[in-house]
């Protein structure tokens, strides 16, 4: 099962912060900031698991993360995820944050959360992958868009 | 009317633009103000935008649970936007905890039924993110009644819905159960990979779904089959491979109903191989489903030769990210297949040299995991070197891995010692604290080593007093063995020509230096104190050191300056005579072994034991205990006399035997003497009930039980002893100080009395506690002791 998904800048800003199990709002912002801090040390040619720090549960989770460009995109998971398929995972959901808008970039993230949240709803939902396909992804986004541009235009 | 109200995109600009933390602070509040009287104000036609910046705020760290109710009226919305930032609201904002979630669980519900898709996939989205288990049981049919429906996209939705549902209300697995076997005839991958995540979560949790599913391995072989050998599609596929996440969750639920069951895994034996040998490796989606394979070939009884092919190795030369995977996958099969794995043992040693730290954490958890006896000095060298060199963190594990391994298979004692010898000067203080305890135990008993360790222990401690583990068992050593240091010949080691001074001077620079612990310290001054007796020479110098410590600021240390000042100052006058003191040196004899967790057996060595056990333990002050004993003794004339012991040792048996009370409690083996109630006042009884432990003819062991049949609790209860001078007693921890009235659970307590005389023996007993809210003292012998109890 995935914990947490968390995407931060080279700074330790979040772009995405997701748990899916709770944890009060200052666990939260602490878990995210020690998250940073682990993964900051690490070089890039390093492996890209990691122990979860003391708050995330201990020693049964790991921090599988990606660094790309200015972002990491870290996934806290259990011993019941297969980590090289996470590892995947993570690629397969920035390539279809690119496919969604066009060339994505940091700035797109920080203005459009709430998009990055409904796009990664397709992906991974409660904490278990949903769907890995990244077509039937996109067109799923698409959809939604549709019908919120029809009502829009309803209201006008 | 609200003034209009900033779009998302712009709030974020304006926080952006803030240079300053108190900057972004103050525009994020006066934002929610806005939010918070848009919210009062009702207008529904923005709210969805309120949220949405809340959310944000929400996300950098501000508190955001005013918005929690809004939530709810946009999910109650009919239009789709209000409904997705009311139901990302619920999941961010909204949880378990907090009643309100309940007042969604009717939203959910008429959006589950009412037929337009990305609505009912909101809502399944959130029920399996934030569902309570009250809300699982709610809109459970409602999940179920959606399991079958035509679209794909739904139906995926509502099956890892499902899954979460039994996580929280196990009880409800039936209901899904039967529709798991038409899920698994689908095609669209998607639904597959929900129907595969939610069999494995039915069989992990009732041994009957497993049963009932051992059924479908055909099919899901059948399955795995088919994507393995379709050729390159590119839908699923990642680097070539066919939808690796399905194929890995395939392989898991193939693990899980093939365990320890031989027919099953008979018909995924072929497939296995075929996937195993056919996967392309050379990127990360390969390895992954390789892993997945190998790991179920490892766990289900399938033939030996599957096993044995099994290509493990490889991977291990690949980059970092394999070896990792590898190293973790080995760790799980060390348990239970360990030849296996032995197999792999140079290639693992070799990761310890990784800079990546999670690669040699793992890689040494594997090392220490496949220490056995035949490769034990092999595998000790490695990991001594790894010491060396390895970052702080891994050190202490390292250490005591090493310490553990050197434990259990030591080919002899003195590679044994020579090992713990280099972790202490490597690492020392990175060791647990009962290394120290565990070396000077198996110096004392390899008497053939005491001339060796003595001599390798004097030149480390001359070279490092820092370590502090080191320091300790080097002063006790030379402290121990000073006479064998001194003489100069030892076969196994370069003849080493030390003088009195120089170790003299090397204790003083210990007691001396500020980087010594008090504990350490302690061991020192002892150390010296014992080789008044060892050495030939003039004992000024001791002297003298003993005595300023007589004023240290330590009260440790200054009551056992105190103390041996007093045995160098009372029998000083008998130094004419050509032997020592026969006390002094008595008590400052060498030790003999301790049975390693045991009590004390022996006579005098006690007392040096116990002084040196006074280092371990923490000082208790032992001296109004000690004055309490001595009135107590003072009362008995006890019959047999030795010479006038002098009045600060004598407590000290009792004083420090107070610390031994830190040891464990020994159960007494069965006996046959008859107990005695010695004790009866208003309801609260002692029984002495008496024990010979056969080997030990001069031991006897009285437990004491403390019972209460009144009406009133029995607290702060204290039971004290005092024998006859010639008898050795100890007392150990009782069980507690209270016993609660009405046949409340008892008090026990254990003494430990030894009669090396055999004299008649004697027994007084003080008793101190309160009952019924009065304080009593009782003091009284024991009569009647029956004879067995010290003929």
């Amino acid at each position: 099962m995935i914990q947490a998904i968390l995407v931060f800048n080279n700074h330790g800003k979040p772009r995405l912060v997701r748990f899916y199990q709770h944890f009060p709002e200052e666990i939260q912002q602490q878990i995210v900031r020690e998250t940073f801090h682990l993964v900051l040390k690490r070089d890039d040619n390093i492996c890209n698991f990691l122990e979860g720090g003391s708050l995330i549960g201990g020693s049964d989770y790991k921090l599988i993360y990606r660094h790309y460009a200015t972002l990491y995109f870290v996934f806290c998971v259990d011993s019941s995820e297969s980590e090289l398929g996470i590892l995947d995972l993570i690629q397969v959901f920035v390539e279809t944050l690119d496919k969604c808008f066009e060339n994505v970039c940091e700035l797109d993230l920080i203005f459009h959360m709430d998009k990055v949240h409904y796009i990664l709803q397709e992906v991974v939902m409660g904490g278990m992958v949903l769907e890995t396909n990244m077509n039937e992804i996109v067109a799923q986004i698409e959809a939604q868009n549709r019908l919120e541009k029809s009502e829009v235009r309803q209201v006008l | 009317m609200v003034a209009p109200s900033l779009k998302l995109q712009d709030l974020i600009e304006e926080i952006r633009g803030a240079k300053t933390q108190a900057q972004e602070r103050e525009v994020i509040q006066k934002e929610c103000a806005h939010i918070r009287a848009s919210f009062r104000e009702g207008d529904p036609l923005h709210r969805h935008r309120q949220l949405a910046k809340l959310l944000y705020v929400h996300m950098l760290g501000y508190p955001a649970h005013f918005g929690q109710m809004e939530c709810l009226k946009l999910i109650a919305s009919p239009r789709f936007t209000d409904k997705r930032v009311g139901y990302l609201g619920a999941m961010l904002l909204l949880d378990e905890r907090q009643d309100a979630h309940l007042l969604i669980t009717n939203s959910i519900k008429n959006d589950l039924s009412q037929g337009i898709q990305p609505v009912q996939g909101l809502a399944l989205c959130t029920l399996s993110t934030m569902g309570s288990a009250e809300m699982c049981q709610d809109l459970a049919t409602e999940v179920e009644k959606l399991l079958l429906q035509p679209s794909p996209y739904v139906r995926k939705k509502a099956i890892l819905t499902a899954v979460h549902i039994i996580r929280k209300v196990p009880e409800l697995s039936n209901i899904f159960l039967p529709s798991c076997a038409q899920l698994l005839h689908e095609r669209h991958h998607g639904v597959l990979l929900g129907t595969i995540t939610l069999i494995t979560e039915l069989c992990e949790r009732s041994p009957a779904a497993l049963r009932h599913f051992r059924k479908v391995v055909p099919q899901l072989v059948q399955k795995l089959r088919t994507l393995v050998t379709t050729g390159y599609s590119t839908e699923h596929s990642i680097s070539g491979v066919s939808d690796p996440f399905l194929q890995v969750q395939i392989l898991r639920l193939l693990r899980i109903l093939g365990r320890n069951h031989e027919e099953s895994s008979e018909a995924m034996n072929d497939l296995l191989a075929q996937v195993a040998t056919n996967t392309d490796t050379s990127r990360n989606a390969g390895s992954a489903v390789l892993f997945e394979t190998v790991l179920t070939i490892m766990d289900i009884p399938s033939a030996a030769g599957l096993r044995v092919s099994s290509p493990m190795p490889l991977p291990l030369a690949s980059p970092t990210l394999i070896r990792y995977v590898a190293l973790m996958s080995l760790l799980r099969l060390v348990q239970s297949d360990h030849n296996a794995v032995q197999r792999h043992r140079p290639t693992v040693v070799d990761c310890l040299q990784e800079t990546d730290a999670s690669l040699s954490r793992r890689a040494l958890e594997l090392s220490l995991a496949l220490v056995n006896s035949s490769n034990v000095r092999a595998m000790t060298r490695e990991l001594q070197a790894f010491l060396e060199s390895c970052p702080p963190d891994l050190r202490a594990d390292c250490a005591s891995g090493i310490l553990l391994a050197a434990e259990r298979f030591a080919p002899t004692k003195r590679w044994h010692m020579d090992t713990i010898l280099h972790v202490l000067t490597t690492a020392g203080t990175y060791v647990r604290d009962d290394a120290v305890a565990n070396l000077t135990q198996l110096i004392a008993g390899a008497q053939e080593l005491h001339a060796y360790s003595v001599r390798r222990l004097y030149s480390a401690l001359a070279e490092d007093i820092s370590q502090q583990p080191l320091v300790q068992v080097a002063a006790w050593c030379i402290g121990e063995y000073g006479d064998l240091l001194l003489e100069g010949n030892c076969e196994d080691i370069e003849p080493l020509q030390v003088e009195e001074e120089e170790v003299l001077a090397l204790l003083e620079r210990v007691l001396q230096s500020h980087m010594s612990l008090p504990a350490t310290r302690g061991y020192a001054l002892t150390a010296l104190m014992k080789l008044s007796t060892r050495l030939r020479g003039d004992n000024n110098r001791i002297r003298q050191v003993v005595s300023i410590y007589g004023s240290c600021l330590d009260v440790e240390l200054q009551q056992r300056a105190v103390e041996y000042n007093a045995l160098f100052r009372k029998y000083d006058h008998m130094r004419d005579t050509l032997a020592f003191h026969p006390l002094r040196a008595a008590i400052l004899e060498k030790m003999p072994l301790v049975e390693r967790g045991g009590p004390q057996v022996d006579e005098e060595a006690k007392e040096s034991k116990a002084a040196a056990k006074l280092s371990e333990a923490a000082p208790v002050p032992a001296e109004p205990q000690a004055s309490k004993l001595l009135d107590l003794l003072d009362l008995l004339d006890g019959p047999s006399e030795d010479a006038q012991h002098p009045p600060p040792l004598d407590p000290s048996p009792g004083g420090a035997l107070v610390q031994l009370l830190d040891l464990p409690y020994a159960p007494p083996p069965p006996a046959p003497i008859p107990s005695l109630k010695v004790f009866e006042r208003e309801g609260v009884q002692l029984n002495l009930s008496f024990i010979r432990p056969p080997g030990t003819p001069a031991l006897l062991l009285i437990t004491v039980t403390v019972t209460n049949s009144s009406g009133g609790d029995v607290t702060h209860f204290i039971c004290q002893a005092a024998v006859p001078k010639s008898f050795q007693l100890q007392l150990q921890a009782p069980t507690g100080d209270t016993v609660p009235a009405q046949g409340g659970l008892p008090i026990t307590q254990l003494f430990r009395i030894l009669n090396p005389n055999k004299t008649p023996l004697r027994l007084k007993l003080r008793l101190t506690y309160n009952h019924f809210g009065q304080p009593v003292q009782e003091i009284f012998e024991v009569n009647n002791l029956p004879v067995e109890t010290w003929q």
